[in-house]
């Protein structure tokens, strides 16, 4: 059976303020969806919302994993039930090293029943298997003792995001713009392990505004996200027109959704300014 | 509470005392003096600074008895069962006490054959006055207040650590103070290191069980003659009956290093005064304080770096984590007196309150006497942070998981600094029992 991560008409708040107004997709294990779209647009929401992020209330809608209702489930069993996000901005947590927070996550998603207090994986095992993982990835093995995510820079973030991929190996990921803030070695070097670790191997939903992510990941599908919608899918020639035009066709095609969007980036400069 | 009470801390229970007693007079003259002083004392008054967070209304003297005065009256204790920091350690000697009563001291030949002293201090002040009294209340101040001066008069089973003049202590050397239900510890210890000498120090006091009654009223007197070198661990886990007031002092002299480390985990009430005098040039004192409560305790530390000399540093880091109704509260100060020039002072305390009900207070303070001197000083108080929680859920931990997680790491900056792994072990394990069950 493929697995299949499912958004039907969702809604989604922030407080009282609506920022996802019915979102609708389907992707399946496997498939690789673009998810593009201005500043504002709601992209990481949907991400957070899928993740199940307390700050980010469903007001109306599905997300359903195989037919099981994800909205039931807290943050810790969706990421036990197959489901992850690299995060555009990840939580730093001092003094926990990179090491012993992934012995633990890859224990507790790899055995998705283990109670706490049980067994995490061997040692030994995990640190041969951490070992490899990571020199695949070109990272230093410095990296493993080091303080999950503190001082880190920018492009050392998203480094080890994706190392979290490659050993969490989810069935389905969100990947909000995990090529960001790195120069353009470091996005290629991102690219290709995206593409080794993930690609055709999970349902990837990558959220990008660079085209290198997308050239080693080819979407079988392009969305386009405007004011809290989708308000365009294609195939991987619409991520490229966006890629080489920008969006102000799309702002013209869907004037309300524009109006939307410009809207909550105006209420976001307010609230910057109060 | 299992004892009943035979002398108390009264005129009659310190007649009885000094009958009991046959130690030289000149010991027998500085109780004299602490008791007059004692009986003439008030209480603390509650507007005075260092009491207006810490009420001790509760807290009746007369609840407590006198540790025994004759050996017959000890209570025994399986020690060994209690004590953390001993685990995979190749000791150099012990000294173990049960409600202030030395029930085993011990020490390797060859480190006695070397000069070293290590006991009882009620023997050794008698066997070797001449080690003793130069030294005992020189960085003590019986004065201080009424808990300070009735410690003085009715000390007893104190312990006593002398090493030579450029010996080396290669191994560690363990004190273990044990309170049982409703027992009393007066504890008195000493440490004096001659010039260039170098000792590590594990010092844990233990309830018999954590639900425990007791009275510790004690006091802690660090003597480092120049270029010497201690690491000093006290790991307090007193049960949470148990009303705990201590004053702790270290002075420190020219080209000394001192690495003082502090657990504070247990007693329903702890007031603590933590000094380190800083007197010769180019002294050094790190310390290392974790403060971790719960249910209705109260912690507080006063803690002081006083730089006397010039070229000194000190650097004191307290971290403290309050769960359930409980509180902490430090309050730091770093003097710098006229003639400490260069003066490097650093304090910081930082809090993770657990609980919406939990409190820290924190107040940290300079006083600055000398125009060319660094010092800076830090306090935060945080709750843990959701975000790091969800994130951490994003990776398959629950929120407990997380929570625990996130302790652990906050107290991991004072591990870091830990240079003593059975320790480190220790203070690991004692942290991760008292995390709650978060909901
Ligand atoms: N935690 C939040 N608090 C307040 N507003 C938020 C929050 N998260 C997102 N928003 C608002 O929702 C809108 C979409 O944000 P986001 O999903 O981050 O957009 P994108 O990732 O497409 O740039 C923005 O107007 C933003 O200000
Ligand atoms: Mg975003």
């Amino acid at each position: 059976m493929t697995h299949v991560l499912k958004i039907e008409d969702l809604h989604v708040s922030v407080g009282d303020k609506p920022i996802l107004r019915g979102v609708n997709l389907t992707i399946n294990h496997g498939e690789t969806h673009a998810l593009m779209g201005p500043n504002g647009s709601g992209k990481s929401t949907l991400g957070l919302a899928i993740m199940g992020h307390p700050g980010y209330e469903v007001t109306s809608g599905s997300i359903t994993l195989d037919g099981k209702d994800v909205l039931e489930m807290g943050p810790d069993e969706r990421a036990r039930a197959g489901i992850f996000m690299a995060f555009q901005r990840p939580m730093a947590i001092p003094g926990v090293k990179m090491a012993d927070f992934l012995r633990h996550a890859t224990t507790n998603v790899r055995r998705p029943d283990r109670k706490e207090g049980e067994e995490l994986i061997p040692m030994r095992e995990f640190r041969k298997e951490l070992r490899e993982k990571m020199e695949h990835l070109r990272m230093d093995s410095e990296f493993a003792r080091r303080y999950v995510n503190d001082g880190f820079s920018g492009g050392e973030m998203k480094r080890a995001e994706i190392l979290q991929l490659a050993m969490l190996q989810p069935k389905f990921a969100v990947l909000d713009e995990t090529d960001s803030g790195l120069d353009a070695d470091a996005v290629r070097l991102a690219s290709e392990s995206i593409a080794d670790i993930g690609h055709q191997k999970m349902g990837l939903l990558i959220i990008t505004h660079h085209d290198k992510l997308l050239e080693h990941n080819p979407p079988e599908f392009t969305h386009v996200m405007l004011g809290g919608r989708l308000v365009e899918t294609g195939g991987k020639e619409l991520a490229v027109e966006l890629h080489q035009h920008g969006y102000d066709r799309i702002r013209k095609a869907y004037p309300d959704a524009e109006a939307l969007n410009q809207k909550l980036l105006a209420e976001d400069a307010e609230e910057a300014l109060a | 509470m299992s004892q009943t009470i035979t002398h108390a801390f009264d005129a009659a229970g310190f007649d009885a005392l000094l009958a009991s007693q046959s130690e030289p007079d000149w010991l027998t003259t500085l109780r004299r003096e602490a008791f007059e002083h004692a009986q003439a004392m008030q209480w603390p008054e509650r507007r005075h600074e260092e009491w207006i967070r810490t009420d001790i209304r509760m807290f009746q003297l007369a609840k407590f008895g006198l540790p025994a005065l004759k050996p017959s009256d000890c209570q025994l204790a399986d020690t060994d069962q209690v004590h953390q920091l001993v685990q995979g350690v190749e000791l150099g000697g012990r000294v173990e006490t049960v409600d202030g009563c030395i029930t085993k001291a011990s020490l390797d030949e060859d480190l006695a054959a070397k000069g070293v002293v290590f006991g009882s201090l009620s023997e050794i002040a008698q066997s070797h006055p001449e080690l003793v009294r130069p030294y005992l209340f020189t960085a003590f101040d019986p004065d201080h207040d009424k808990f300070a001066a009735l410690h003085a008069a009715f000390m007893s089973g104190g312990q006593f650590l002398y090493v030579p003049r450029g010996v080396v202590v290669d191994r560690p050397l363990h004190i273990g103070s044990i309170l049982t239900d409703g027992g009393t510890d007066t504890t008195h210890t000493l440490v004096v290191l001659e010039d260039g000498a170098e000792a590590t120090l594990l010092h844990e006091s233990n309830s018999t069980d954590s639900g425990n009654a007791g009275l510790h009223l004690g006091s802690i007197e660090l003597v480092q003659k120049p270029g010497s070198h201690l690491r000093y661990v006290n790991l307090q886990e007193w049960g949470h009956k148990t009303y705990h007031f201590a004053q702790q002092k270290a002075v420190i002299d020219r080209d000394c290093s001192l690495q003082w480390t502090i657990a504070a985990m247990g007693s329903l009430l702890s007031k603590v005064n933590q000094s380190v005098d800083l007197i010769g040039p180019g002294a050094y004192s790190q310390v290392n304080g974790v403060m971790f409560t719960e249910a209705r305790q109260h912690l507080a530390y006063h803690t002081l770096q006083h730089h006397k000399a010039e070229s000194c540093r000190s650097d004191f880091l307290y971290k403290a984590a309050q769960q359930d109704k409980s509180r902490t509260v430090w309050r730091g100060m770093i003097k710098v007196d006229p003639a400490a020039q260069k003066t490097d002072g650093y304090q910081r305390n930082d809090n993770l309150v657990l609980s919406n009900h939990a409190r820290a207070d924190s107040i940290p303070g300079l006083e600055i006497e000398a125009d060319d001197v660094r010092c800076t000083h830090g306090s935060t108080t945080a709750k843990v942070d959701e975000d790091q929680i969800f994130y951490a859920r994003c990776r398959g931990f629950t929120r407990k998981e997380a929570t625990r997680m996130i302790v652990t790491g906050f107290f991991q900056q004072i591990f870091d600094r830990i240079t003593i792994e059975s320790v480190r072990e220790a203070l690991g394990a004692a942290i991760a029992r008292q995390v709650r069950e978060y909901a």
